[in-house]
């Protein structure tokens, strides 16, 4: 292919993925005004950044924060402990059934969540916890089968002999797993941490089903009620979304060589 | 003496026990979920499709009725899955024919991949509600900037999100956005597709579309097929951009099948119907998917197939 052509396609496409993002930010920072005026005005005369304080007090924004940050945090640990312990699990012991146990983890990728929506809402509600952000939080603890199938491909890389010389030396499996594994399997841990940071951040379903009281909402929640109590107030909900994106994509910058780099994606092909 | 021997049995015994057991508390955590969080609901969910269960009140047992109303009663159901598949029809092959040309154009030595592969790659990473929003505004049909754009271009703009002819259509862009994921993985695909095998078929003055055709996509169809399973079963699972964007409208243009289980479960909390709609989407996807995969033999190269048929005909 022409090199020229190469690179007129890859600017047009990128202008295609950059300008949303663009328009986005310009909205957030217009004037009145600006927003509204035609044809549409691309750097305004004043970049309003009061706005953003002016919508953030719209809603109760800083509970909504909190919420979304103690979910984060919480599932995040979660998923990171219990995905390397049972990836480990798979990786590294011969026992009976490891096999077929295996081959059910991956084809639970296959469920829809739809089908599970209705009776977990139901189990949670039970358990008393709707309206709570357990629902949200308590089954990161119980490992991802896409997380836990990502670090075992990364455990198998790693040579069986260092497991052998620790045993030799007297480790246990747990010393050999939280000693030697966890610190070999960081970059995983950042990608299966990165990955369920964004899921869980940018959630809006599960919240939506699990949460009734504005002060359990999470950010996404809170940005969706915009569209039903100010219908017009565009620059507000522009400004959110931008705040909103904010934290995925500083950790999208700083995990990007995990993410991007081949060998811990190619593994998903194996 | 004897007693000593005695105590080192037992121990050796329960340290063999141990032993035993320590690979499945490694692997408990996923058990327990599976039993509980995916197990459990199926099974759940299965029973409850036979039932007029709703949230309060008194639940009863009606045999295949729920089934029966919805495949023969109920016009959205039908509408609902249209709709699904016509979003299905466009979106499949959108997001992996281009999903492959961004990653075919990436492969290229040109100067800054980097900065192009992550400009592509971020719409995937910020929430589907900042999407829509986003997206909204976009589509806006006096302000909006694709209508201004267009208008440059001569073209005079459709209310993307207030036309029924046009509101899935908007859709379906709005989520090919998003398709950043789908070309990552055809890149890291791109990238293990050995490099001899385009310097032969250059010394053999092949020209590139032939090379496109002929050893780019059979080395990567493997790849192809895992994203074509994965968008079939994303398209089916659409619900929050129709939810937050359209709400299903303009005229029930945007109604699509995983909104139908949402409203009736969540909505009129007729929990057994919405149940047994889920199930009819288990199936579908599962049908689906398996056809892709029996169809694959005939369009999937797998390297170590080939290899393997090479060392039984030597």
């Amino acid at each position: 292919m022409p090199r020229a052509l190469t690179y007129g396609a890859l600017l047009f496409l990128s202008a295609m993925f950059i300008i949303p993002f663009y328009w986005t930010f310009i909205t957030a920072v217009k004037s009145i005004g600006e927003l509204y005026q035609f044809p549409p005005v691309f750097w305004p005369d004043e970049v309003m950044w009061d706005n953003f304080v002016t919508a953030w007090f719209k809603q109760p924004f800083d509970v909504y924060l909190k919420n979304s940050v103690i979910v984060v945090v919480l599932s995040t640990i979660g998923q990171l402990f219990s995905c390397s312990l049972v990836a480990f699990g798979f990786a590294r012991f011969k026992f009976k059934g490891r096999d077929a146990i295996f081959v059910l983890l991956l084809s639970t990728m296959m469920i829809p969540w739809d089908v599970k929506m209705i009776p977990l809402y139901m189990e949670f509600n039970m358990l008393g916890w709707i309206n709570t952000l357990k629902p949200l939080i308590v089954p990161a603890y119980f490992a991802d089968a896409f997380f836990v199938f990502l670090l075992r491909q990364y455990i198998m890389t790693v040579p069986i002999e260092i497991d052998e010389a620790a045993r030799m030396d007297g480790a246990n499996s747990w010393q050999i797993y939280w000693r030697i594994h966890l610190p070999l399997m960081m970059p995983a841990l950042v990608l299966v941490g990165t990955f369920h940071f964004m899921n869980a951040w940018n959630d809006y379903l599960g919240p939506l089903i699990y949460l009734n009281d504005q002060s359990k909402y999470t950010l996404t929640l809170g940005l969706s009620m915009f569209k039903g109590l100010h219908e017009t107030d565009i620059t507000s909900i522009a400004a959110i979304t931008v705040v909103l994106c904010i934290p995925p994509l500083i950790l999208f910058f700083f995990a990007q060589r995990y993410i991007m780099d081949g060998s811990i994606g190619s593994s998903v092909k194996g | 003496m004897s007693t000593l021997v005695v105590q080192d049995e037992a121990s050796e015994e329960r340290h063999r026990f141990i032993e035993k057991l320590t690979p499945y508390l490694f692997i408990s955590p996923w058990i327990l979920g599976f039993l509980f969080f995916t197990l459990g609901p199926l099974i759940f969910s299965f029973i409850m499709s036979f039932y007029d269960w709703p949230v309060v009140g008194e639940r009863t047992f009606v045999g295949l009725q729920n089934y029966e109303v919805m495949l023969t009663e109920d016009p959205l159901f039908w509408d609902s899955l249209w709709i699904t598949v016509k979003f299905g029809l466009f979106f499949v092959p959108f997001n992996v024919i281009l999903g492959l040309l961004l990653a075919v154009l990436l492969n290229q030595k040109v100067f800054g991949t980097g900065v192009f592969r992550t400009i592509f790659y971020l719409p995937s990473v910020i929430s589907g509600v900042a999407l829509v929003t986003i997206w909204a505004w976009i589509y806006s049909h006096e302000y909006g900037i694709l209508n201004f754009l267009l208008g440059l271009a001569g073209i005079e703009g459709p209310n993307w999100l207030g036309d029924p002819n046009w509101s899935l259509l908007a859709i379906v862009i709005a989520s090919l956005w998003g398709l950043g994921g789908t070309m990552l993985i055809l890149l890291t695909g791109l990238q293990s597709i050995p490099k001899e095998l385009y310097e032969a078929a250059k010394m053999s003055d092949v020209p590139a579309w032939a090379r496109l055709i002929y050893i780019t996509i059979p080395m990567l169809s493997p790849m192809l097929l895992f994203t074509v399973i994965t968008s079939i079963i994303s398209a089916f699972q659409q619900l929050t951009i129709a939810l937050l964007l359209t709400g299903g409208g303009p005229l029930e243009s945007t109604y699509f099948f995983a909104m139908y289980i949402y409203d009736n479960a969540f909505k009129y909390f007729e929990m057994g119907f919405a149940a047994a709609n889920s199930w009819v989407m288990f199936l579908i996807i599962l049908v689906l998917s398996m056809l892709v995969l029996k169809s694959s033999s005939a369009w999937v190269y797998y390297e170590g197939e080939m290899k393997n048929s090479e060392a039984a005909d030597a």
